[in-house]
């Protein structure tokens, strides 16, 4: 098992979506959100999700596709 | 030795002892150092600087690492140059570059990178490590070398093998990731999370950002321990801005600043701010990436992440890891933000090369032409004291000027270079160019 800290932000056009929920229903996923700021027209979450390796990456793979970005919590690393 | 009491969480102030640690296992908020400001007052002064290293490290008081032996390759005590053309151009009497394009591996890096690669060393990491597409890549592997420690740089597969000479020169291992830049960026989160290396910006973050804290102490120091009315800074991550705004109040509150009298640092010691510190803080991004710019135009409090698509890759940073701290530092300073468009970039490069003799890259042409257009809009009065800080070399970003090389081609003979020398005397006259006017 492992644990994935990220960060989801959602666009005005996404922010309704119940799309944690979705993570953990349908997929063999732990979510677990520790900070969010949410409004109506943009939102974000802090969280961590606990599952097998395979398992997040499918998760999150499908998070990205919904076109909810998927972040480190570090935000970007790669640096100029 | 270094007065540090340990980290603290930005967001739900829960403390940490000072570790290799950068994010807040309860909240996942960034963690800051802490210090013991009783014991610095205690400590330091104008003289105690004064007699320190011409680098970073006279400020090793007010650094989260010890100066017994750092890791000094002589970053820092960067040139503070009266910009008398530039400012006449722009109408600013009194107008500073902080050339900081003249650090040792060419850019700011070196300042954060120093403390960081000391602080390493004193947890007794091994390995030196970044992911980056340029200035940070270089300076990561240069202090390396210089600790005799080994680097790992990640870079994207695809990034121009000009790019990254100036850092495979060290000797580093170089990893070319093959992917986008998101799945890059993910991968290295993943790697510092796995590996038992100092991530200069991930695990080291807290102790790598407080470097750029030695901007702000320069700029004092330089200009006889005073703050200047204005500065206007380039911007990625937000780190260096909040941190030069944090170097101005530590120095205000420790008394260091002339005539200003001491202040305590209350509880949450991020956030000071003491009133003597009038500085307004402008911040400069590039159009093709600026969340914070955009946040701080529409008013909003949240930053949305973009996909970067700006000339200015060293600003390049579409999830701006300090980029809420950055705009609250605006606010509270009563600065501005603006986006200068892609194409005003180069202009700002060529400016500041014609008129004072400095070479900078992308990010420093992002910087003058946001100069600019502050003093065209009236934002800076002509006789208040402004500083602008250039970061970064422009040997990095060649490219971005090529155009600029348009030589007068002749024989070898000297009616073929006295034909030449007439016949550009006539374009300026008629294009300006040459003739003081123009830009």
């Amino acid at each position: 098992m492992a644990k994935q800290r990220v960060r989801f932000t959602f666009s005005a056009e996404m922010v309704r979506e119940p799309i944690i929920y979705r993570l953990g229903k349908d997929f063999d996923l732990v979510t677990n959100i520790r900070r969010a700021d949410v409004r109506s027209d943009v939102g974000w979450v802090v969280l961590e999700i606990d599952g097998s390796d395979a398992e997040i990456q499918r998760g999150l793979d499908w998070v990205g596709a919904t076109g909810v970005r998927v972040d480190p919590i570090a935000g970007d690393v790669i640096e100029g | 030795m270094a007065f540090v009491k340990g980290l603290k969480c930005r967001e739900c102030g829960r403390e940490y002892p000072g570790d290799p640690l950068n994010v807040c296992d309860f909240c996942f908020g960034p963690l800051e150092v802490i210090y013991d400001y009783v014991t610095i007052a205690e400590v330091v002064n104008h003289q105690r600087i004064g007699e320190g290293p011409l680098s970073i490290w006279r400020y090793q008081d007010l650094l989260p690492a010890s100066a017994v032996d750092p890791v000094d390759i002589m970053a820092g005590y960067t040139p503070l140059l009266k910009a008398r053309n530039l400012g006449k151009r722009l109408g600013l009497n009194n107008l500073y570059i902080k050339n900081d394009s003249v650090n040792p591996s060419f850019s700011f890096k070196d300042r954060v990178v120093s403390v960081a690669a000391t602080k390493a060393v004193e947890f007794g990491y091994e390995t030196l490590a970044c992911a980056s597409t340029g200035n940070l890549a270089c300076s990561v592997a240069a202090h390396a070398a210089r600790a005799g420690i080994d680097a790992v740089v990640f870079i994207p597969a695809d990034l121009e093998r000009g790019k990254v000479i100036g850092a495979a020169v060290y000797n580093p291992t170089l990893v070319a990731v093959e992917g986008t830049y998101d799945e890059v960026n993910r991968l290295c989160s993943e790697v510092s999370d796995n590996y038992q290396w100092a991530f200069v910006n991930i695990n080291m973050r807290p102790y790598y950002a407080e470097g750029s804290k030695t901007l702000g102490y320069e700029v004092a120091e330089q200009l006889g321990w005073r703050v200047p009315d204005h500065v206007v800074v380039p911007s990625a991550s937000g780190a260096m801005f909040t941190k030069i705004w944090k170097g101005f109040n530590e120095l205000a509150c420790l008394g260091l600043l002339d005539g200003v009298a001491p202040l305590p640092f209350g509880a949450d010691q991020n956030t000071v701010h003491h009133p003597a510190v009038t500085t307004r803080m402008h911040m400069a991004q590039a159009a093709g990436c600026s969340p914070i710019v955009s946040a701080w135009e529409n008013h909003r409090n949240q930053i949305r992440p973009v996909r970067p698509d700006s000339i200015a890759k060293s600003l390049a940073i579409g999830n701006p890891a300090d980029g809420i701290y950055a705009l609250r530092v605006i606010r509270e300073s009563e600065g501005s933000g603006y986006a200068v468009p892609e194409n005003r970039v180069v202009e700002g490069i060529k400016l500041l090369a014609e008129t004072e003799g400095i070479f900078t890259e992308t990010a420093g042409g992002v910087t003058i032409s946001t100069l600019r257009y502050l003093a065209e809009t009236g934002a800076i009065e002509p006789d208040e004291l402004t500083v602008a800080y250039v970061t970064g070399n422009g040997l990095k970003t060649q490219e971005a000027v090529e155009e600029v090389v348009n030589p007068l081609r002749i024989k070898p003979m000297m009616g073929s270079f006295e034909a030449a020398l007439e016949g550009r005397t006539q374009a300026a006259a008629v294009t300006g160019v040459g003739a003081g006017v123009g830009v």
